[in-house]
């Protein structure tokens, strides 16, 4: 059922400091809509006061220096798949920002309101988890940086305050993969919530995998990484990995559940299976 | 008989009728709300919107339209209830089928969970833009064409969709159809027919 609307009240905001002001008076943000927009739909949004934040323009853009690749918290899901130096350093974002849900919702879901959602199930955060991102912060008092590992701190928590915006995104850019791996799990390939999905980079020469980075979405409260499967794979002749056993860890990391899109045991399997095929690439590339 | 001829005479329709009945139980709930919010709440500065109806100038299909609108109505309220462009369908109403896409500024968007304050001063394009008078837009004849369509619920947003596809991609290639309407569920599954009319118009014949 739809919400009763004379409960909501919406403001748009001229600048991020009019926002902020206006959410320090616990006025809650809106940008993009393709959450909110649906939880409103179905009378699911808490009734109150909302600032419209789309058109604030100190959160827009994609800003590159020698270090960072610094991404507004409004840039859409279109404007990251269409960048040239996200697309070469950070493909997993571009994969990501492709299936999340379709064109018409990659025009205009952004990548702040995705992290702000907190969804476990989110197709973006995996893919920031690789790449060691970190979130600038603001309120109408000052601002911090989070590391984005660190952001999440339980279902739907996170280290944000009513009255705070995420303002970038950050991605370092001295960390580079020889091989990136990105894939979502659904039950179809647009407009569908993932019941998984994995994010992957790795660097390894003929002999050993190097470093190697995992996060997985919709297998725990939040998205994680897996730093014990991580640790596992590292430093040892290819010879001396037993992919079983990688797997057997893995189960370890995450505490997937049964819920509407899928079931805790399909999910483990999915979750070993794409771990198989990650390794699996990294070995292939290895012969080529 | 008397009473028949009458109704007909005022040429009813189910549409108009509808409507005049939601006006009516809209205005009972405007009664018990009017005490608390009577003015806009603009304040002295034009791009603060406040509580109330805002006036603001929509630029839909190349024609102005001003209209005042309270800030959580959608761009598809706006097009189907205030302007009457009702070719803009809404069925799930919650950007998880496609058919209330529309164009605004160049992309589509989901009408029906865009706010329609966010659309003001931007270019609004719909289906009941494309045909000229009678003429169809070659995509509209090309749909017509391949049979791409059965029930036809979803194809006003199926063809705003491909539409912003050959905007920006005049040749596109099947993937790219196939990716560009993605996000448009049709459930009688014209999919194919879709895809072959959007390569005739694109000027190569669809594989």
């Amino acid at each position: 059922m739809r919400a009763y609307l004379p409960k909501y009240n919406l403001t748009t905001a001229k600048s991020l400091e009019h926002a902020l002001q206006m959410m320090n008076d616990s006025k809650r943000p809106i940008a993009g809509g393709t959450d909110l927009m649906v939880l409103f739909d179905m009378g699911n949004l808490p009734p109150g006061d909302y600032v419209n934040i789309h058109r604030i323009p100190d959160l827009q853009g994609i800003e590159v220096n020698d270090d960072y690749v610094e991404i507004g918290a409004l840039t859409t899901y279109s404007q990251l798949r269409q960048h040239e130096i996200i697309q070469q350093e950070f493909p997993c974002i571009c994969e990501a920002a492709k299936v999340t849900g379709g064109v018409a919702i990659q025009n205009r879901g952004t990548i702040g309101g995705n992290i702000a959602n907190a969804s476990p199930a989110a197709d973006t955060p995996p893919a920031l988890l690789v790449y060691d991102a970190d979130l600038k912060i603001v309120s109408a008092t000052g601002e911090k940086i989070v590391a984005y590992e660190n952001f999440h701190t339980g279902y739907k928590q996170m280290q944000l305050a009513k009255n705070e915006l995420i303002q970038r995104i950050r991605l370092p850019r001295k960390n580079k993969h020889n091989l990136h791996y990105y894939r979502k799990v659904g039950t179809r390939k647009a407009q569908a919530i993932s019941k998984l999905c994995m994010a992957g980079v790795a660097n390894f020469t003929p002999e050993k995998i190097v470093q190697i980075k995992i996060a997985l979405a919709s297998v725990a409260p939040t998205v994680i990484r897996c730093k014990k499967t991580e640790a596992y794979f590292c430093e040892k002749q290819y010879a001396q990995i037993d992919i079983c056993e990688a797997k057997r860890i893995l189960q370890t990391e995450i505490a997937a559940i049964d819920d509407l899109r899928s079931t805790k045991e399909y999910r483990i399997q999915v979750a070993c299976n794409l771990i198989q095929e990650f390794f699996d690439l990294i070995t292939e590339e290895n012969n080529e | 008989m008397e009473e028949k001829k009458n109704l007909s005479q005022k040429e009813i329709s189910r549409r108009s009728f509808l409507k005049g009945a939601g006006i009516a139980s809209v205005g009972a709930v405007i009664a018990t709300t009017a005490s608390v919010d009577i003015k806009a709440d603009t304040k002295n500065d034009s791009d603060v919107i406040g509580k109330n109806g805002i006036s603001c100038e929509f630029d839909v299909n190349g024609k102005k339209y001003a209209q005042k609108v309270p800030p959580r109505t959608t761009l598809a309220e706006l097009l189907r209830e205030d302007l009457n462009l009702t070719g803009t369908k809404v069925v799930c109403d919650r950007g998880a089928c496609g058919a209330c896409t529309v164009i605004v500024d160049g992309k589509s968007v989901c009408s029906c969970m865009t706010l329609a304050i966010d659309s003001a001063g931007k270019k609004i394009e719909t289906i009941e833009g494309l045909a000229n008078g009678d003429e169809l837009h070659p995509l509209q004849e090309a749909f017509v064409n391949h049979d791409a369509l059965q029930c036809g619920f979803c194809t006003p947003g199926m063809v705003m969709s491909c539409k912003n596809l050959l905007d920006h991609n005049a040749q596109p290639t099947l993937p790219e159809v196939r990716k560009a309407v993605s996000g448009n569920l049709c459930r009688c599954g014209t999919y194919p027919h879709v895809f072959k009319a959007v390569m005739d118009v694109s000027g190569k014949k669809g594989e």
